[in-house]
């Protein structure tokens, strides 16, 4: 259920809320209108937009509150004793009990603001892995993580003489969860894993993981980057004990990202960086931290970012995410039958549970040459490894194609889609 | 796909699906000799390659190229194994200026007679994502001339 606006919503988004809405509306394919990017033609032709894994596009609810909270609304927050920034700062802490809701959260002392997921993992590497992480020990990861869930774990072990432990995934794209959980062991300190994987759209069990990984006391960090704009999260039931994800995935701003930490957990890990608004007390002797979530947001933060993402999660939640949900896998059964019939091309992840993420090959085109020829079309997709390598190499590709949904998209898109192959197919014969 | 044909003209989807001339050139040590090897790469989407010159004291005797990626990659490294065989060595680095020039400036007037069958590139311009793939066996090529052991398009 849907509360309705609080003030702090009603004076982010003004008069021009889109207020509840049957979800009809979705297959009625009407939601497009909500976005103005569609209005306007990309080398003369309609948009086709199936980059949505990368970034989505932004409804005019989340325009509308960006332009009325700089226009009428800013100051900066936490700071002034004024009415404009009292208020700016009621609106942005009221976004984070969006966020906690969102979430699943117990409380809002449990949702911190930061730049995106990339940041979320790095400043858990720093702060949780340097606590928790050392020589000798390991970090439990999947083949299937972006970049951003490897890298900053290997920095860590670098540091501190630990090791990354890499669980296989099988031909679809799917954990081997048996594996995996065979490589937990003593020496592991850590569980990071992404909740769906951006290359080949397959979502983990991470409540099983948890629950597997909580019996040996080992914490687990959620790369939730590609899972929040597609499924409804609930960090209680997950009991995941990190979740992190990027606003602008989720038809927010970019700049502007969450870091989810249990209360206790969260209140145990040092600053990750210094600076105003994360102090209590600071002398040149020593000084004294804030408790969470200040403790992790120092300096101005996107104030504006995060008060864009309260827009956008208002607008997914006024759709709801049964309809999202419901929306997003016919159009991935039919985007999956119609690709499948494509002579010669190959679909890069066929798990049973998955998101709209469809990455493919085809047979004598290489999937740069496949970016460009979509592109003069007006279609928008991603070729190339997708900042997941570990997972181009496990497949034998180096690279793919990827086309990859949101909420707005529809059968149209995924017929243009298919079109555009079987040009490129002429131009390419197999 | 009309437009895209200024791209992908048939020359370059002949030469991107069979590619010339590659092969391995035994023998080359990666500096300073008569056949000289060089490897290229392009970080941005991963395509490799290693580009073989073979020369005496004036001329290119051979040249050939391993590596696979993307038709537009392809036909570059095969188009520039065809156009350098032969040729003398300021000729080729005349060529190599002259081809990056037409491939990333817009107020190179391509010189048809100089640039022959590679002026099919010159579409390639309108893509700035793409001029590295064309790029990066002639970036290759520099680095093998100045006796250089690697080149990236970065």
């Amino acid at each position: 259920m849907n509360p309705p606006p609080d003030d702090a919503e009603r004076l982010a988004l003004g008069t021009r809320a889109p207020g509840r809405r049957r979800n009809e509306a979705l297959l009625a394919e009407g939601l497009r209108n909500d976005f103005p990017i569609f209005r306007h033609l990309v080398r003369g032709r309609p948009l086709v937009y199936l980059d949505s894994a990368a970034s989505a596009q932004k409804p005019q609810v989340v325009l509308d509150t960006l332009h009325r909270f700089y226009s009428e609304g800013y100051s900066n927050i936490h700071r002034g004793v004024y009415l404009l920034s009292e208020e700016a700062t009621r609106i942005y802490e009221g976004t984070r009990e969006k966020v906690r809701r969102l979430l699943g959260a117990r409380e809002t002392r449990e949702i911190v603001f930061l730049r995106g997921t990339t940041e979320g993992l790095n400043l858990l590497a720093w702060t949780l892995g340097r606590q928790r992480v050392g020589a000798g020990d390991e970090i439990l990861l999947t083949h299937m993580e972006h970049h951003s869930n490897i890298v900053p774990w290997q920095l860590l072990c670098e540091q501190v003489g630990a090791k990354l432990v890499v669980a296989p995934i099988d031909d679809t794209g799917a954990l081997d969860l048996a594996a995996w959980t065979a490589l937990l062991s003593p020496r592991t300190k850590l569980v990071a894993a992404g909740h769906v994987s951006n290359a080949l759209g397959t979502v983990n069990p991470i409540k099983t993981m948890v629950q597997r990984a909580h019996a040996l006391g080992i914490p687990v960090v959620v790369d939730g980057a590609q899972a929040v704009p597609h499924l409804p999260i609930d960090v209680k039931d997950l009991d995941c004990d990190f979740y992190v994800f990027s606003g602008h995935k989720l038809y927010g701003p970019t700049g502007i990202g969450i870091l989810y930490g249990k209360a206790e957990l969260l209140e145990q890990l040092p600053p990750y960086q210094g600076g105003g608004d994360m102090i209590r007390s600071v002398s040149f002797a020593r000084s004294t931290f804030a408790p969470p979530p200040h403790r992790f947001e120092a300096g101005t933060p996107d104030i504006a970012g995060a008060i864009g993402l309260g827009a956008a999660i208002y607008y997914v939640e006024s759709i709801g995410f049964e309809a999202i949900v419901a929306h997003e896998q016919a159009l991935l059964a039919y985007a999956t039958e119609c690709l499948a019939a494509l002579p010669g091309l190959q679909l890069i992840g066929t798990a049973p549970e998955k998101v709209g993420v469809l990455s493919f090959v085809m047979d004598g085109v290489h999937p740069h040459d496949i970016g460009t020829l979509l592109d003069a079309e007006g279609i928008c997709v991603r070729a190339g490894h997708h900042c997941a390598q570990p997972v181009m190499e496990r497949f034998g590709v180096p690279a793919t194609t990827r086309a990859s949904f949101g909420l707005y998209n529809t059968q149209a898109d995924v017929d243009a889609l298919v079109a555009g192959l079987l040009k490129i197919r002429e131009l390419f014969p197999q | 796909m009309s437009d895209l044909r200024d791209l992908y003209q048939e020359l370059i989807l002949d030469h991107g699906r069979n590619p010339r001339n590659r092969r391995r050139i035994e023998g080359c040590a990666e500096a300073h000799s008569g056949c000289r090897r060089a490897k290229g790469h392009n970080p941005l989407c991963g395509d490799q390659l290693t580009l073989y010159l073979k020369t005496d004291s004036e001329r290119v005797v051979d040249v050939a190229f391993e590596g696979a990626g993307c038709a537009i990659f392809t036909a570059s490294s095969s188009l520039l194994t065809d156009a350098l065989r032969g040729k003398g060595l300021a000729e080729a680095r005349d060529l190599l200026r002259d081809f990056l020039a037409m491939i990333t400036d817009e107020n190179a007037a391509a010189d048809p007679a100089r640039l022959g069958k590679l002026a099919v590139f010159a579409g390639v311009r309108g893509y700035p994502v793409r001029v590295k793939c064309a790029a990066l066996a002639w970036r290759t090529l520099e680095a093998a001339l100045d006796g250089a052991a690697e080149a990236s398009t970065e």
